[in-house]
């Protein structure tokens, strides 16, 4: 008839796709805010959740359905078509990283050739989202926490990107893939442990984690560029946010650590995506840690360290790795 | 927005508080700001005002009494301390030396929860979420202390004229030996945790400085004047009750800086454990409450009287023309001074900042207000 219909496989298995990715978005975000709640409250003296469910293990649940039922206000004064933009530009580009992330070797929606930059190139519109969010809001704070937020991005990805190329320079591919399978031998973060230190504070700062939380910095700005927001719109960005810190440490993972290489264990083409989560869990819980540990530092100082000792470093970095791969 | 045409900046308002988490209360700071640099930061008080001095004028010195718990109720028992020892002046009565010594320990563990208070929410000022934690454990236990010796735990009515409500007991010393034990432990924790940090020193050291001269024209007291080298403490320099008999020192700064005014803080809490022991070890025996007339009028005359609180200096001064009220009574707090150089010092300072100071200011709003 003219019209070209998706072939009915595809189509299931694009719809299976999207679930499975909401669903692992939704899951990640609750055992993350969960493991947060509980290590905070080991590390600060106190149980943490544990009236919801067993150990409360229930507990994220019940904020979630608490967030749904929240009524959501938009202040007058914001702007109204922004304001209910920025959660949803917030979300969505999350769901869409989950394509290239390599689970195991089995495990992965689509294996792109330019899997890295697809990854780092949507996970930088995250920042759009806090921008407009804070604009949208017309709150002083929320304005202060989006112009942070964007200073603040736009100044680590320079040192975050060149950690990667460094990699990159070494695989000479941009398949996530392959460059899982190029440490067959030796993890790339033996080879390249100061991009890996440089990736790994620069992908923090890349998600605002404390000691670099300073969009959201709660004793200066209230709660930065979310601070009109309530309900499910909020808890968009607390999805967001959960999401993020899992897409920076699986890019960690897979340039650095090895991705699902570990272990040999049965069916291994898809249960090796039980190395690939322990490793990225594992990071994240040192983020966690460190979040919980450490005052935060200012907004110069945050800048200042960037530009004055990341970027140069990664620079330094990269050219050693281009002459080395060279010989 | 508001345009300054001379250099074509613009600058615009902000308004931090009267609700924002780190203003410890209802204080608002008004902010000319420039971007992210404070040009100008006035604070604007009364919001809890709850006439405090019109209070003691209205009722009888009885009345007043617990109110004098309610000005700064994170350190309260520095504060009944002063009125009662002004009540005490004015009447010529005299508290027996048990007495004497249970107030002192009293007061000086409410300094150092006072201490351990400021110490938690100073850092979560600077977003260091969990030291709040391990203070706030440390300062259960104080307060778990003075709840059995004088019923309450925060705003206490445990000082009377002539004495105390009640006699400490054995179980009493010896949760305070334990306690004075146990802090001294974490002291190296909190050095371990906080004092060491190179994020926290770049965020104190040498960002706004107060000067002696800054500080005595503004009447600043406590620790914060102390971090500027001057050696002025209540408790040595005008001594009351029995603390001339302690030997402790009164720690002392050089530069001034809010990182300083840590140190000078942390070391003051050493020194109030050093009075504790000590007060322990030489506890006479006798009653706790003097014999005292049942209608206790104040006679004609005025009085004043200051004690150290853990925020510095506060003061009474009552006049009475004999009547069952007090004529005027005059309260003198030490955050409404302490307050008051903020203009002058946080002068393009970023936010961050600001948040800091005040953290450092160490301010309890009631207080101010009154």
């Amino acid at each position: 008839m003219g019209t070209t219909i998706l072939l009915p496989p595809e189509l299931l298995r694009m719809v299976f796709t999207a679930v499975v990715v909401i669903a692992l978005v939704f899951l990640n975000s609750l055992i993350l805010g969960y493991v947060e709640r509980k290590l905070a409250g080991r590390f600060q003296l106190r149980p943490g959740p544990m009236e919801v469910g067993p150990h409360g293990i229930l507990q994220l649940m019940a904020d979630a359905v608490k967030l749904l039922g929240k009524q959501f206000i938009i202040p007058q004064a914001a702007n109204s078509p922004l304001f209910r933009l920025a959660p949803l530009l917030a979300f969505v580009p999350v769901g869409a990283s989950f394509i290239v992330v390599p689970l195991s070797q089995k495990l992965q929606v689509r294996d792109l050739d330019v899997g890295l930059v697809f990854i780092v190139a949507v996970m930088a519109l995250n920042m759009v989202a806090t921008l407009i969010a804070g604009w949208a809001s017309n709150n002083k704070y929320s304005l202060f926490g989006a112009m942070r937020s964007v200073a603040q991005s736009v100044a680590y990805e320079i040192p975050l990107l060149l950690s990667l190329v460094a990699v990159v320079l070494m695989t000479h591919t941009f398949n996530m893939q392959e460059i899982v399978l190029s440490q067959d031998n030796i993890w790339h973060v033996v080879q390249q442990p100061v991009a890996f230190l440089i990736y790994f504070i620069a992908g923090m700062a890349e998600t605002h984690r404390a000691p670099f939380d300073l969009p959201e910095a709660e004793s200066e700005l209230t709660a930065g560029f979310h601070t009109e927001f309530s309900g499910i719109r909020f808890s968009f960005f607390f999805l967001a946010e959960y999401t993020n810190m899992f897409f920076v440490g699986s890019i960690a993972v897979v340039l650095f650590l090895g991705g699902w290489h570990g272990p040999q264990l049965p069916f291994m083409d898809y249960s090796a995506a039980v190395w690939f989560l322990l490793k990225v869990y594992s990071l994240l819980l040192v983020m966690i840690w460190v979040r919980w540990t450490f005052p935060r530092v200012r907004f110069d100082q945050l800048l200042n360290f960037c530009w004055k000792y990341l970027t140069p470093i990664a620079l330094v970095n990269l050219l050693v790795t281009a002459v080395v791969v060279k010989l | 927005m508001t345009t300054n045409p001379d250099n074509q900046q613009q600058s615009f308002f902000l308004n931090m508080g009267p609700q924002h988490p780190s203003t410890h209360g209802v204080l608002r700071v008004l902010l000319e700001m420039d971007g992210e640099y404070v040009r100008d930061a006035e604070p604007v008080i009364g919001y809890g005002h709850r006439m405090q001095e019109k209070l003691g004028e209205s009722r009888t010195w009885k009345g007043f009494m617990p109110y004098s718990a309610r000005l700064d109720y994170v350190g309260a028992l520095p504060c009944s301390h002063g009125f009662i020892g002004l009540i005490e002046r004015m009447t010529g009565i005299e508290a027996p030396p048990r007495a004497e010594y249970i107030r002192v320990i009293t007061s000086e563990l409410n300094r150092i929860a006072s201490h351990l208070l400021w110490l938690g929410a100073f850092l979560l000022d600077l977003g260091a979420f969990t030291p709040i934690m391990y203070t706030f454990d440390d300062r259960e236990q104080v307060l778990d202390i003075l709840e059995d010796v004088t019923g309450s735990r925060l705003t206490y009515c445990y000082f009377r004229v002539g004495g105390v409500s009640r006699d400490i007991d054995e179980p009493f010393v010896e949760k305070t030996r334990a306690f004075i034990q146990r802090l001294r432990s974490r002291f190296k924790l909190y050095d371990d945790l906080v004092t060491g940090n190179i994020i926290f020193i770049k965020r104190v050291q040498d960002i706004v400085q107060f000067t002696p001269d800054m500080a005595m024209r503004y009447g600043v007291t406590g620790p914060i004047l102390r971090s500027t080298g001057i050696r002025y403490d209540i408790r040595k320099n005008e001594p009351y009750s029995v603390y001339p008999e302690f030997d402790f020192e009164i720690p002392v700064g050089e530069t001034g800086d809010c990182l300083e005014v840590y140190r000078v803080r942390l070391r003051e809490m050493e020194q109030s454990l050093r009075i504790i022991e000590q007060a322990l070890d030489r506890l006479p025996q006798g009653p706790v409450l003097a014999k005292t007339p049942r209608q206790l009028k104040l006679p004609q005359g005025d009085a004043s009287f200051a004690v150290e609180t853990a925020r510095g200096e506060l003061s009474y001064y009552l006049i009475s023309d004999g009547g069952e009220t007090p004529y005027r009574l005059k309260i003198r707090t030490p955050s409404f001074s302490n307050l008051s150089p903020l203009s002058e010092l946080c002068r393009n300072v970023l936010l961050s900042d600001l948040v800091m100071v005040l953290g450092t200011l160490d301010l309890v709003i009631p207080e101010i207000d009154r």
